[in-house]
């Protein structure tokens, strides 16, 4: 199993009967493949959905149907759509139930740098400081480290996305949830030892007796 | 009311150095006839605010090929290349706003509301220069509104009194700018007879529309 879907198959089992969940472009968007059969969840588009589903089959694209990314989906029958005051009234006003979302740094106060990188592009942040600031959860698909860099540090140094501290972070070596005490291990992907797991990260964690393997099934 | 008009003379009403609010998201939901005709007819020093720029040859995306926009507020400009070459060379300058944050700026205009209080991006590098609140002890960030000389937006249908109705997510920021440009072009991809689009499902009144065209498919998308 690759990286990609370790992290979108454990993040799939975060997910609650009946919750309004946002899935960020790329990585993300993978955590829909992995819901456990049956579980009934919304999935919301922030530019006016809820109800978002994968495009059917090809040639089914409607030009007035997208994701937030641009891409054509479908429409679950039953969707909603709505303006974009609306939808991120949802997002901020306590009814969005999760959203998770990508990262390039979460620190040991559990704050996110996720929408840019000085000096190398400007792409605007879209709905992502609305989603870290206002979602009731907020979950993180990373990569545990970029190129042997450290994602998890003792201080984001990039841009913060919001000053709200995350919920859950899950990489492909761990499973971390940021606490007032600070950042607390909780699972290990499958193979993977708790020193490995130190030693590719930068924050201090806290590490407790056992360590359980992570949880890909119900 | 007659209200319908023609393409060049919809353009022609919009000067250099206009403000306007542009509909759509990536493109999708944008008044696509009118951003073409403007960039034909060689527009300069626009002030645009819009969701995002689209991608080159698409959208918004032929203005900022056009070298039509001297200032842009938007929330995402990461799918156009070529807007991040413009503010590079310092050919455009560029406002980023969170996109919640945009839409109620636009939505405060249209209202009539005097600003928008949010707990997005405090803390962050776009509260540089704001005004922070506290109300019970909770801390605010004070947005301001936005309004412009033109909205140009796109509806699914419109009715002859200029009734709009919009489809899925090319719905976006269309309804909240056709309360907060001075004046409002709509361009329909279809347009029927009054009494077509119920009451209960118009989304902005025809009362907000001056200007109405139809998206012509040959010139359309």
């Amino acid at each position: 199993m690759d990286a990609k879907e370790l992290i979108a198959r454990r993040i799939a089992m975060e997910l609650r009967e009946g919750s309004l969940v946002n899935l960020g472009i790329g990585l993300p968007t993978l955590v829909s493949h992995y819901l456990p059969p049956g579980l009934d969840v919304s999935f919301q588009t922030e530019n006016g959905l809820i109800g978002v589903e994968p495009l059917p089959e090809e040639g089914a694209e409607d030009e007035y149907l997208s994701d937030a990314g641009g891409r054509f989906i479908g429409a679950v029958p039953g969707a909603a759509s709505f303006d974009s005051c609306f939808s991120f009234g949802l997002i901020r006003g306590g009814h969005l139930d999760v959203t998770v979302l990508g990262g390039l740094q979460v620190d040991e106060r559990g704050q996110l740098a996720n929408w840019t990188i000085p000096g190398r592009m400007i792409p605007g942040m879209g709905g992502a400081m609305d989603l870290v600031t206002g979602a009731r959860r907020v979950i993180v698909a990373m990569t545990h480290a970029a190129k042997g860099e450290p994602k998890i540090v003792r201080r984001c140094s990039l841009p913060l996305t919001s000053v709200r501290r995350v919920d859950l972070l899950v990489t492909d070596m761990a499973v971390i949830a940021p606490t007032e005490r600070g950042l607390e291990l909780r699972e290990r992907a499958p193979g993977i030892g708790v020193e490995q797991i130190l030693a590719a990260t930068e924050a201090r964690l806290i590490v407790p007796d056992d360590v359980a393997e992570m949880k890909l099934s119900a | 009311m007659h209200k319908m008009i023609a393409l060049e003379d919809a353009v022609a009403l919009i000067p250099d150095g206009a403000s306007l609010l542009i509909g759509g998201f990536m493109g999708i939901g944008s008044p696509h006839r009118l951003l073409g005709e403007l960039a034909r007819q060689g527009r300069r020093n626009l002030s645009v605010i819009a969701n995002d720029t689209a991608r080159p040859g698409f959208g918004i995306g032929k203005l900022i090929d056009a070298r039509a926009i001297a200032n842009l507020t938007a929330s995402h400009i990461g799918t156009n290349p070529t807007t991040q070459q413009q503010i590079i060379a310092g050919d455009l300058t560029v406002e980023l706003c969170p996109q919640g944050t945009l839409a109620e700026r636009i939505r405060a205009a249209g209202s009539g509301l005097g600003g928008v209080l949010t707990p997005t991006g405090l803390g962050t590098t776009v509260a540089q220069g704001k005004r922070t609140i506290e109300i019970d002890g909770r801390t605010w960030l004070l947005d301001l509104p936005i309004a412009a000389d033109f909205a140009l937006i796109a509806a699914h249908r419109a009715d002859y009194r200029c009734n709009l109705d919009y489809a899925m997510t090319a719905r976006n920021f269309n309804p909240i700018m056709a309360m907060a440009g001075r004046t409002v072009i709509a361009e329909a991809a279809e347009i029927v007879p009054v009494g077509v689009i119920p009451p209960d499902e118009v989304i902005t009144p025809g009362t907000l529309v001056d200007h109405l065209l139809r998206r012509d498919a040959a010139n359309g998308r």
